[in-house]
Order: structure tokens, then C-alpha cells, then sequence
């Protein structure tokens, strides 16, 4: 019989000294700052702002030297403080096709106004080890081109005219949003809901998600239709003031693809769109999470749901590494008196056959 | 009380917002910022959060990105009754209570010209420089197509 006992207490107090002597590794080398986390591991900090759903990248670097570079658990961290913080309102809605673009790219259009300005990208490197990280050096300042920058517009908006693709205007009133931090998921969502919960979901399950999209899970024909990374302005309207005033800026990873479609019984043959948005530098991320927004848009467009992209159940309930992480890891904790329960209902059952 | 123009204030809080705390601290310790005089709180520095929206596909449907930290005070400057209000990105209420500060004395017409010239100006060209070098560096990477196309035909 199993008998309930207490205890743990000195050895769960020793783990934590244990950890955090783990975590600062030999003393002998020099102690992470969070202004070298936040300059030299800035996507790592951009992915836990993402997902942690909270713009502040000195906590974010808090959280990751905390969680010794665990994304998900730096995620989980910052997700914990945001719920001790009061809220203070919404923003105005931040207009990326003003953003300070550092980068900006299109696979649908080799010409375009503003051009393609690959800025700091991975994209073509060799992914061969660079060695010469191995020893500090100072690196020579990025060229600069004087040209004067062109307007770049977004891309959708240039095919406009045309109406080859759909259009994403304000639903009459322009409702404010509901807002997953208030109130729970309920299904169906609609896709200002689907899109809150895709911004904060764990990359690794929209990238997954995304590419069995890719793979015929799902037939929507992506494009890159636009990426785009720079900065927004923050405006909101504080309640004392009454009109708009900028508190800060906040980099952005905006994508939108561009989807073939044939068309349904209401809608003429046209490209349909999906879009992503992710904080700081997050591309594949906001990539995959625009191919996941159009596969969730099936039965909006009349399109059989046969595919788990398809599917929002599946979908949103997964998404979050959070609560994927709590279910998959509370495993581990004690479940010395179920475990017992089913090891004597076996036993049973085994006696009487 | 002194009627400013709201396109003004905005201008101004969005300078002061997006400055560098190390730039607000240096211009706390002047002169200038002296003789604002005393001021009591009306809202001490408060951090919360603000719920950043979008719209979807960038003009559509508007959606909950997620959050950022921002902190906000208000203050009113006892010699002149001046009310200055602060809403500023992050988790500074030293930048919050500075910004707050020069709102106020921008108000006031007999410290206005010079805030505006001891603070403001370097802050705006600040801000646009630094714009400008990104964008320099931006355009840097921009793909120049029409070279590529030139060296295949010769």
C-alpha cells in the first residue's frame, strides 16, 4: 500500500542552489550581462518577446540568462510577470506599411517600387562554421548607400488595382478585437482571435504546421508575397489626453503571402492572402504563421477541411508551448497514487483471468 | 492657463518618449530643468501594459499582437499650475517622471523656446540620424537587378 509522506523540501531547496550554480557555470569566466544577451543573442530575445507575448527586450534577456538559453522556458518566465503587470489599454492599431524598413523582400514581384533590400539576413550565407568567431574581433562598420530610399509599398496593395487579390478592409465598425488574455478560446474563432493566438504559438508547431501545408496537407499554392522588417511607431491615446501621441517604436516581422485560389461560389478566381506578425526579427516564424492563417481560413473560403492546418480545434489548442509544455512535463511530477490505483486494477484483472 | 496646440504636444511627447534615459537624465541635472521648479504628482510612475494592435494583412480586421511594457505619471508644476503628462515604452519611471516633466515646462511660454533648443532639437536630430544610418546600411543591401542583367549581355 502506498502511504503519503511528506518531504522535499531540503532537496527541492538544494536543486535550486544546485541550478543556479549550474546555470553561472565556472566562475572563472566572465558573467553574462543582459546588454550582451540583448546585442549579441538578439533573436533569441526577439523569439521569447514573440512568444511571451510581451515587447520588452531587457526582460526577455532576463528570462533567457534566467532559463540558462531554454526558449521555452524563458517564454514561460516572461509570460508569468506580464500577469502581475496592470493593463493599461490597447494601442492604436500600428500601421506597418509606414515602418523604417531594414529589410524588405518579395518573391511574387522582381520589380518593384522601393526595391528588394535583403538587409541583415541568413538567407544567403554559406551555413558553414565561421571560425573566426572563435577569437573576439572587431568587425568593420556595414557599407552605407547614400541613394535616398524610395517609398516601398506593400505588395498587396500594388496588385490592387487589378483585383487578382483579395482585399482586407476594416469589417463594418471596426470592432475592437476579443482578446485571448481576457476571455477563452471558443470555437469557431474568428480570425482576429486565430490570429492572436498564432502570434504568441510556439515556432517550432507553426513551422511544422506550416510546411505539412507545403507538403499537400492542404492545398493553398503560398507565395512570399511580401516580408518586410523594421520598425513601427506605438501610438495610443492616453485617457487624459484624448488625442494620438507616440510612445515608443517596436520591431516588427510582417509577411504576407499570397495564396493561388480558383475561387468558390461567391468569390471570382483571385490570389487569397494570409498574414503574419511577429515581434523583432521572427521570419520564419511570421512565415509560418501567415501559411497557417490562410489553411485556417478554409471554410471561410469554402474549402473542404481534410488537414490538421485546417482545422482550428486542433489548431489553437496546440499551439501555445506553454500549455503544451505545462501538460507534457507535469508528467513528471508525482503520480505515485494513480500509478499505484492502476498497478492494483492490473493486478486484479490479472487474477481473475 | 496657456492653450497648446495638440499636434504640438504630440510632437513633442513622441520625442520624448522614444529618448534615451541617459539623454533625459543629462538634461534633469541642467539649469534649464531647474527652474521648472517643484511639481506634485498627480499620478505617480505607474507600469503596466499596453496591448499592441494590428490589423490583419496590415489593413484589415483589427487583432491583439501581444503586449509591451509601458509606464505613465502625470505631474503639475506648483509655480505655474502646468500639467504634464507622460506615456513612454518600458519600464523607466526616472524617463517616464523626466518626460513628464518637460511636458509640463513646454507649456509654459516663458521656458518653452529654450527646452526646445537645449532638448528637443538634439533629440529629433538624434532620432533622425539614427533613422537615417539604418536606412543608409538598408540601402546598402538594396538588389540591383539591372547591373546583373547588364553583365549577362556583355
Amino acid at each position: 500500500m502506498y502511504v503519503a509522506v511528506k518531504g522535499g523540501e531540503r532537496a527541492i531547496r538544494n536543486s535550486h542552489e544546485l541550478l543556479a550554480e549550474v546555470r553561472r557555470g565556472d566562475p572563472a569566466v566572465p558573467e553574462l550581462s543582459l546588454e550582451q544577451i540583448k546585442q549579441q543573442l538578439k533573436l533569441a530575445v526577439d523569439r521569447v518577446m514573440t512568444e511571451g507575448s510581451l515587447y520588452d527586450p531587457d526582460l526577455a534577456a532576463l528570462a533567457l540568462k534566467q532559463a540558462a538559453g531554454d526558449a521555452v522556458e524563458a517564454i514561460f518566465l516572461v509570460r508569468a510577470f506580464r500577469a502581475t503587470l496592470p493593463r493599461l489599454g490597447y494601442t492604436e492599431p500600428l500601421d506597418t506599411s509606414r515602418m523604417r524598413l531594414w529589410r524588405r523582400v518579395s518573391a511574387t514581384f522582381k520589380d518593384l517600387p522601393g526595391g528588394q533590400v535583403l538587409g541583415p539576413t541568413y538567407d544567403y550565407t554559406q551555413r558553414l562554421l565561421d571560425f573566426s568567431l572563435l577569437e573576439p574581433a572587431s568587425k568593420a562598420a556595414a557599407p552605407e548607400d547614400e541613394r535616398a530610399a524610395d517609398a516601398m509599398p506593400r505588395v498587396v496593395d500594388l496588385l490592387d488595382g487589378e483585383g487578382l487579390v483579395e482585399r482586407h478592409e476594416p469589417p463594418a465598425g471596426d470592432p475592437d478585437p476579443l482578446d485571448l488574455t481576457r476571455e477563452p478560446l471558443r470555437f469557431p474563432a474568428e480570425r482576429s482571435v486565430r490570429l492572436q493566438n498564432l502570434a504568441r504559438a510556439d515556432e517550432g508547431f507553426l513551422l511544422a504546421m506550416g510546411y505539412s501545408t507545403q507538403r499537400g496537407y492542404a492545398h493553398t499554392h503560398p507565395f512570399a508575397g511580401e516580408i518586410r522588417h523594421g520598425a513601427a511607431e506605438v501610438e495610443v491615446i492616453p485617457e487624459e489626453l484624448g488625442f494620438p501621441v507616440v510612445i515608443g517604436e517596436v520591431a516588427l516581422t510582417e509577411c504576407q503571402m499570397v495564396n493561388q485560389f480558383a475561387g468558390s461560389k461567391t468569390e471570382p478566381p483571385q490570389f487569397t492572402r494570409g498574414y503574419g506578425l511577429a515581434f523583432g526579427h521572427c521570419e520564419r516564424k511570421s512565415m509560418a504563421m501567415a501559411l497557417v492563417d490562410r489553411a485556417l481560413r478554409a471554410t471561410e473560403l469554402g474549402e473542404e477541411v481534410e488537414s490538421p492546418a485546417q482545422m482550428q480545434e486542433f489548431v489553437l489548442s496546440h499551439s501555445d508551448s506553454l500549455e503544451a509544455s505545462g501538460f507534457v512535463q507535469h508528467l513528471k511530477l508525482p503520480h505515485y497514487v494513480d500509478f499505484q490505483a492502476e498497478l492494483e486494477l492490473v493486478r486484479k484483472m490479472r487474477r481473475s483471468a | 492657463m496657456q492653450t497648446v496646440d495638440n499636434a504640438e504636444r504630440a510632437r513633442w511627447m513622441g520625442l520624448l518618449a522614444r529618448a534615451p534615459l541617459t539623454v533625459l537624465q543629462a538634461w534633469s541635472q541642467s539649469d534649464l530643468a531647474r527652474r521648472c521648479g517643484t511639481y506634485v504628482w498627480l499620478r505617480r510612475p505607474e507600469t503596466g501594459l499596453m496591448m499592441l494592435r494590428a490589423r490583419a494583412g496590415g489593413t484589415g480586421a483589427k487583432f491583439n499582437v501581444g503586449e509591451m511594457t509601458v509606464t505613465r505619471c502625470a505631474l503639475r508644476l506648483e509655480e505655474t499650475s502646468s500639467v504634464g503628462v507622460a506615456y513612454v515604452q518600458g519600464r523607466s519611471a526616472r524617463k517616464c517622471e523626466i518626460a513628464a516633466l518637460a511636458d509640463a515646462a513646454l507649456q509654459v511660454p516663458a521656458l518653452r523656446e529654450e527646452i526646445e533648443r537645449d532638448l528637443l532639437e538634439p533629440l529629433r536630430v538624434r532620432h533622425e540620424a539614427e533613422a537615417a544610418r539604418m536606412q543608409r546600411k538598408a540601402q546598402a543591401t538594396r538588389v540591383d537587378f539591372l547591373t546583373v542583367a547588364r553583365q549577362t549581355a556583355a
